[in-house]
């Protein structure tokens, strides 16, 4: 059998009169690419933070890697990374000490931080940017140091809210092959977008309307379901019969 | 302690890195503290005055000469009617009128009393009040002199002159320079520890960058450490120029000790530090941080003390008073540094400080939320 990593359980966020996330379950499979779609306003950042320990849920219940979102969630955070799309470096830093400092604040040993900084800058050919404030980095550039840094103390999940917004195609395409290297390393990758194309590149994937899962299964299976050729007709289908959405 | 000295370093390296806060620790106190003091002295020179005289006689030549003497009055004219010298007043060139009565003289030595008028322009209210107050003093003097003229030897008279000899205790000269300084660096202090911390933090909510903090294991009370550890210092930084300031240019040596001042003000910004954290939990935009923390600081220092005595406030204000930290700061500064107080003297202020900062950090603390 295998792991289930991020269970979820009619987990419902109401903000007042307004629901925004509406008795959701799902499970996540450890190594998983878990695609999280949805138009805007459809709740799925809601969904995540709840998943991430930032907000608490009002209802239903869900455990991540074996954690309860509403009692353990400092817990949780130890164990997960976290990249969201608005971004999450220090901009007045420069790329060494941005990776130093998560580095520290995670808890890693002087030796560890070494090993690990080294390792990423190798990774990500940054050795001739290491001491240049991120600031001054192309937006590519910031969000693969950014997906490096979410892992530097290798989370047992990694999630990523709209990680590839704004970037070129062909950035977006080496952050996928980043995002494919981590999950044969078993991290579970947890992650929403708008671009469909991406879509097709997870294991599965769940769309959101109006704070509800209205389809959940790998990319195929969604295409032969609804008896179509691609997941932005898919994701059409389901999202043009939202309520609150504008697509 | 690992992760507060990760935090600090990164807390310092952008400090470090802004230009505007640099400036802020190092120019503002400078700069405020050579200008302030010459600009905010109550010390009212140069009341422009009018003599209307219709007496010309001795008398009132000797009380115009020791009246423009004095150094307070500029003399605009001497003009031959009250009509004219009130339309000096009404075109803002003259503060106050004083006009001698025909037969001042006379009067004066025949019935022994005589009547002066004075008109006073009052829309600067300090400058009226002040200028109306240094002419009637300086009249009583002239009174008395020339009463003891009269009446010598003094020993027959029926009225005894009573003579007033006033001492100024810590300040002998009135030097409203060696007044102000303190005051000015308590709230260039106070100016560090609520409004630029809060800015600070705030700015992270804006980029972005706390919700990583808060999603990162990162305890609650490290972080809030991280962040008010360096405006703590920061803040002690502008006490010690500000006292170097105050030292160099005014020659102001506090007259007690100089820890005492350092003790207070540490636990002072604490209590600042509370505030301006305390703005920060419930501002989402660096702007609203702005005005909720000059909303308070205003009021703060409005009713500190600084530039009006709390003791011609109202009964409600001065209630305000007891829990403005700002005012015992000033208070605690001033005592310190004109009058020499010691520990147990300034103990009641640092107690009360310190209350008020435990009440405002643990109100800050309770609302600081890594998990909503």
């Amino acid at each position: 059998m295998e792991e289930q990593v991020i269970k979820v359980e009619k987990l419902t966020k109401r903000f007042g009169d307004f629901t925004a996330v509406d008795e959701i379950s799902f499970e996540v499979t450890k190594g998983e690419i878990f695609g999280f779609l949805g138009a805007n306003g459809a709740g799925k950042t809601t969904a995540m933070r709840m998943l991430c320990g930032l907000s608490i849920p009002t209802s239903g219940a869900a455990s991540v890697v074996g954690f309860d979102v509403y009692k353990q969630t400092e817990d949780i955070k130890k164990n997960i990374g976290y990249m969201s799309q608005r971004f999450s470096l220090y901009e007045d830093l420069s790329v060494i000490e941005n990776i130093k400092f998560y580095a520290g604040i995670y808890g890693l040993t002087n030796k560890q931080i070494k090993e690990k900084s080294e390792e990423l800058i190798e990774r990500l050919g940054l050795h001739s940017e290491i001491k240049k404030l991120v600031g001054a980095l192309p937006l590519g550039w910031k969000q693969k140091l950014a997906f490096s840094v979410a892992l530097i103390h290798s989370p047992q999940i990694i999630f990523l809210d709209e990680p590839t917004g704004g970037v070129d195609p062909v950035t977006r395409r080496q952050f996928w092959e980043m995002i494919y290297e981590a999950s044969a390393k078993g991290v579970t990758v947890f992650v929403t977008t708008h671009y469909m194309d991406e879509a097709e590149y997870c294991n599965r994937v769940s769309i959101m309307v109006d704070g509800r899962i209205e389809a959940l299964d790998a990319p195929r299976k969604l295409k032969e379901k609804f008896n179509v050729s691609s997941m932005d007709e898919v994701f059409y289908m389901l999202a043009r019969g939202a309520k609150k959405a504008v697509i | 302690m690992r992760t507060i000295r990760f935090l600090l370093q990164k807390e310092f390296r952008q400090i470090f890195r802004n230009k505007s806060i640099l400036a802020v620790v190092l120019m503002v106190p400078i700069v405020q503290l050579l200008i302030l003091p010459l600009a905010a002295d109550y010390e009212v020179k140069n009341v422009s005055l009018c003599i209307v005289d219709h007496d010309h006689s001795t008398y009132s030549q000797k009380l115009i000469s020791k009246i423009t003497a004095s150094g307070y009055f500029k003399l605009v004219d001497f003009p031959d009617s009250y009509q004219k010298g009130l339309s000096y007043i009404e075109k803002d060139k003259a503060d106050v009128i004083l006009e001698i009565p025909a037969n001042f003289e006379r009067n004066l030595i025949r019935d022994d009393s005589q009547k002066l008028f004075i008109s006073v322009n009052a829309i600067n209210g300090v400058k009226a009040n002040l200028g109306g107050a240094y002419v009637l003093g300086i009249i009583r003097e002239f009174n008395s002199v020339i009463r003891t003229q009269w009446l010598q030897p003094p020993k027959f008279s029926n009225f005894p002159v009573i003579d007033i000899a006033i001492t100024n205790w810590y300040n002998p000269y009135m030097n409203y320079k060696i007044f102000m300084v303190p005051g000015i660096l308590a709230v260039l202090v106070t100016m560090m520890g609520g409004y630029v911390s809060a800015l600070n933090i705030v700015k992270e909510k804006e980029l972005g960058t706390i919700e990583q903090m808060n999603v990162s294991p990162i305890r609650k009370h490290h972080f809030i450490l991280g962040k008010l550890i360096p405006f703590w210092v920061l803040g002690m930084v502008v006490l010690s120029i500000g006292l170097t300031v105050g030292f160099v240019v005014y020659g102001i040596v506090p007259e007690g000790e100089l820890g005492l001042i350092y003790l207070f003000a540490a636990v002072y910004l604490v209590s600042v530090l509370g505030l301006g954290f305390l703005v920060s939990t419930y501002s989402e935009t660096q702007q609203q941080a702005m005005f909720l923390s000059f909303f308070f600081i205003m009021i703060f220092i409005m009713l500190s003390g600084l530039f009006t005595s709390i003791d011609s406030m109202p009964q409600w204000t001065k209630v305000i008073t007891w829990f403005n930290p700002v005012t015992y700061f000033i208070q605690v500064m001033r005592m310190i540094v004109l009058k020499g107080s010691g520990f147990t003297d300034i103990l009641p202020h640092l107690l009360k400080v310190a209350a008020i900062g435990l009440v405002l950090n643990i109100w800050a603390i309770r609302n600081y939320k890594k998990t909503s």
